[in-house]
């Protein structure tokens, strides 16, 4: 066995090091700060600037034309619910039936392509599924629609319900399914009673997530929804959106519109984050009652 | 060589748990003292504050004398940095560095220090190697093997390389050879023999014959306190504490 | 995941019942072995026996394989009416089509070079931007954090994922791009002006704006995956680090970090995968004009936001043509890119993607 040789003896930690410490986490901090920021000046602009210009006309009519002070978006707020009416009925069943094969029949193969092709679908750019929607639906309707809108948004939700449809299934212990077997309780029933059931807490968190994120979606809304200036409910027409509202008023040259934007901004972005709270909310006290 | 290490009062804490009762210790330069006692009795904590690791666990502290050579570590003006290069550590379970080389993995101390002379760092790396007995099995694959491509022992003595290289004065051993097999953990315990010419090795087991093999000196931990330290024969023979006799007879523990 | 058993008719008694799962024969099998005249199966589907439901369950089977394949099918459908629609302008333009620097659809010339390069720096100017924040955000949320502060610093960061891009895009217009226009601009056209980079008539909206606003976007996306990979690095690592006498910077490098880069690469490329697709914030402040130029300061013009704005006034088939062409390009390249990024996640977290335990 060689001697060692007490080389480094005695010697203190560098000041290069010490100092490289301290850069290290002040810049760390600092990135922190950086990504805060913007998001307290979004939400602190969305209420300075929206709350003032949001009143009983606001939410009750419709636009009135370019250059003419007042109106509001009431068409635009039914309008997005419309739209999102339509994707949810879209995209909920097919997410949940993708996660159910996914987490009950698909543990193979197929499964594993599926999976696959929900990421891709995932990532494909909003506007890329427009451009699909309004080929596959508008031109053979020959006009714009809030159905069309739907069909878009509700694609779009599939991935996240299938995804959270999916890990919520595999986390039910497969003991629970064992046992309603052995009770007699035939699979299709034990998935749907039992394991969703169990599940559905998550799975309501998935569609909600799902739900948040469409709901303030323009691009796919710009050549199927196409948007509409006065009022309109029938599914097979061209629709205002919340969204959409908000883009052509915040590129137009009117300073009345350019406030009604950000009322509009402000009553999305109300409309997502309370989505997004009611999840957390409700995951929480799920997870009291023990899932 | 090794310096001797004196611990006078030391206490620690887990939150508001206390782990270590006012601890008194003396571990006598270039000797191997094992520490044993049943689970949860604070034995790894001990070894963990003579380096300073104890406090990096949040809401955990200690508190006392500890004493490495001429190097006081809980005094005022010492930086836990030099205390952890001194006092060297290794692992129960095996931890180089995957995405290391295992030149990287013993050289990683010493990048650390600054040093950036290749001749010098080959050296080194290859007396580390040497000096963990591990240096003839992979001298031919030191930049093409990562270091979690080793087997378990030679893991291990990878992991004791890399704490060597940076030339410390004591090596802790926190039951280095519990996760592995036989032929390794009697290649390891021969390993330890021979670092005590060289370092002060304190080693901390739940395996008491190992204590018996490779310590001069034992110490025993119950419940946070220290309560019988002496030769190892002694402790193994005739110990003086009931409670000593009863954990070594196997009464509990 | 075993298929229904009939625990009434078993093939032995009570045995199959403490049989593991996979011993217990498949539905089809059992089917096979035991088929009635059909008649019988009838009388007894009338008579409620428990093997009534073998038809509800195949029902259901294929029902959920049906949603299973309607993803498939979607996204085949989606590749398909893009190729489809986009054949007149393939065959018109082939690959000169990419790099055309004319855009001039009076004239019916089409060339797309000027959106590939708006949508190429604006993304790379947002990962500039983006990848020290986020990878900074991430470790401070999981290294130096105190306890208390990190629920709501990491509430607050996947908030800024939930904003919608017009609301961006809005904030952009009359938040960011008169500051860029009042005061970040006049600085960086003193300071770096001779670079190039930060030159020209400062309007506030501009590939600047552009890049700084896609930064902001794309920050959580990066910055939750890279939370993900560095709490996946076990305690061991640093702890190993540490031992040898590290700084605690140097401690989150070497052991930390350096564990976690293929996720963070991963986390990166997906992050850049969600800046190409951008559609409205960019739309609404990089200044839609197809050309390309060195200044950051300079509109530009981005494959998303061509597609947004001129789709709907797009007069002519070929044209129309073009345009879902750049569709075409743009969905190709996502494609690409998330799949990559997918990859190196997975190669980290080892599993299906989603399973995270942040």
């Amino acid at each position: 066995m060689p001697d060692p040789v007490h080389i480094s003896g005695t010697q203190e930690v560098g000041w290069f090091r010490r100092a490289a410490d301290y850069l290290a986490t002040g810049f760390v901090a600092l990135a922190a700060v950086l990504v805060i920021v913007p998001l307290l000046a979004i939400f602190a602009y969305l209420v300075l600037k929206g709350v003032g210009s949001i009143n009983i006309s606001f939410l009750t009519q419709t636009p009135k034309p370019p250059g003419e002070a007042g109106g509001g978006m009431a068409n635009a707020i039914v309008g997005t619910g419309l739209i999102l009416a339509v994707s949810s009925l879209i995209g909920v069943p097919l997410g949940i039936g993708s996660g159910i094969y996914l987490a009950e029949y698909g543990r193979n193969r197929f499964g594993d392509l599926v999976r696959f092709t929900a990421d891709v679908l995932n990532g494909v750019p909003s506007i890329v599924i427009g451009i699909a929607v309004y080929s596959l639906v508008v031109i053979p309707q020959k006009h714009f629609s809030a159905f069309s809108g739907g069909v878009a948004l509700g694609i779009m939700m599939i991935p996240t319900v299938a995804r959270a449809t999916e890990e919520m299934l595999l986390m039910v212990p497969n003991v629970v399914r064992e046992a309603a077997y052995g009770l007699g309780i035939p699979k299709w029933r034990t998935t749907l009673s039992i394991s969703l059931r169990t599940a559905s807490a998550g799975v309501i968190t998935g569609c909600m997530l799902a739900f948040a994120r469409v709901a303030g979606e323009t691009a796919p809304l710009l050549f199927t929804a196409f948007g509409n200036q006065f009022w309109n409910l029938k599914l097979n027409q061209p629709t205002a959106a919340l969204s959409l509202q908000v883009f052509t008023y915040a590129i137009s040259p009117y300073d009345d519109w350019h406030k009604q934007a950000w009322a509009g901004a402000l009553i999305l972005i109300v409309l997502i984050v309370g989505a997004v709270a009611a999840v957390r909310i409700t995951t929480s006290r799920g997870m009291m009652k023990g899932a | 060589m090794g310096v001797g290490i004196e611990v006078r009062g030391l206490n620690a804490w887990y939150g508001k748990n206390q782990s270590l009762n006012s601890i008194d210790m003396t571990v006598l330069a270039n000797h191997v003292t094992a520490v044993i006692g049943p689970s949860g009795c604070g034995k790894s904590t001990f070894i963990r504050c003579l380096n300073r690791m104890h406090e990096t666990i949040p809401e955990a502290r200690a508190e006392g004398s500890v004493q490495v050579g001429e190097m006081d570590v809980y005094g005022s003006g010492s930086d836990p940095v030099e205390v952890r290069r001194r006092i060297g550590m290794v692992f129960q379970k095996p931890n180089p560095f995957p995405t290391m080389s295992i030149y990287g993995n013993v050289a990683a101390g010493l990048k650390l220090n600054g040093f950036r002379n290749r001749k010098q760092m080959d050296e080194l790396v290859e007396r580390s190697l040497k000096l963990a007995a591990l240096w003839e099995e992979v001298k031919d694959d030191l930049h093409k093997k990562s270091g979690a491509s080793l087997s378990g022992g030679q893991q291990q003595r990878l992991c004791i390389a890399r704490a060597l290289a940076v030339e410390p004065e004591v090596l802790l051993m926190d039951e280095p050879a519990s996760a592995l097999d036989p032929i390794s953990t009697s290649k390891i315990e021969e390993l330890i023999f021979q670092l005590k010419q060289h370092y002060t090795v304190v080693i901390v087991t739940h395996n008491m014959q190992q204590a018996a093999r490779v310590a001069e000196f034992t110490a025993f931990f119950l419940m946070g306190s220290l309560i019988e330290y002496d030769k190892t024969e002694k402790i193994f023979t005739t110990p003086a504490d009931k409670r000593t006799e009863d954990y070594i007879t196997g009464r509990f523990g | 995941m075993s298929d229904s058993v009939d625990p009434m008719n078993p093939t032995e008694p009570l045995g199959q019942l403490q049989k593991p799962a996979t011993a217990i024969p498949s539905m089809a099998q059992v089917s096979r072995e035991r088929k009635p005249a059909a008649s019988t199966v009838l009388q007894k589907i009338r008579a409620s026996h428990p093997r009534a439901s073998r038809i509800p369950d195949a029902v259901f089977a294929v029902i959920i394989l049906l949603s299973a394949i309607s993803v498939f099918a979607i996204v085949v459908l989606v590749a398909w009416e893009l190729i489809d629609k986009s054949r007149m302008s393939l065959h018109q333009f082939g690959i000169s089509f990419f790099y055309g620097h004319d855009w001039d659809p009076v004239a019916g010339s089409f060339g797309a070079m000027p959106f590939i390069y708006g949508t190429l720096v604006s993304s790379f100017l947002a990962l500039l931007l983006a990848v020290p924040a986020s990878v900074g955000v991430a470790v401070y949320i999981t290294e130096m954090c105190p306890q208390r502060l990190r629920a709501i610093i990491s509430f607050l960061v996947e908030l800024l994922a939930a904003i919608p891009s017009v609301i961006y895009g809005l904030w952009g217009i009359f938040v960011l791009a008169p500051l860029l226009r009042e005061y970040v601009e006049p600085f960086l056209a003193r300071t770096l002006g001779w670079t190039g980079f930060f030159s020209g008539p400062m309007y506030g909206l501009g590939m600047l704006a552009a890049g700084i606003i896609m930064a902001i976007m794309v920050v959580p996306i990066i910055a939750s995956i890279t939370r993900e990979v560095l709490t996946a690095v076990p305690q061991n690592q640093r702890e190993a680090v540490l031992a040898l006498g590290a700084t605690r910077w140097e401690m989150i490098r070497m052991g930390v970090l350096r564990n976690a880069r293929i996720g963070i690469v991963g986390g990166i490329i997906l992050g850049l995968g969600r800046a190409l697709g951008e559609t409205m914030a960019v739309t609404m402040v990089i200044g839609n004009r197809p050309e390309v130029a060195k200044s950051l300061f300079a509109p530009g013009y981005t494959m998303a936001s061509v597609i947004a704005n001129e789709f709907t006034e797009a007069t002519g088939d070929l044209y129309l043509s073009a345009l879902v062409e750049i569709g075409l390009a743009l969905f190709l390249v996502t494609l690409i890119v998330n799949a990559l990024a997918r990859l190196l996640v997975w190669s980290i977290t080892r599993g299906s993607p989603g399973r995270s335990h942040a």
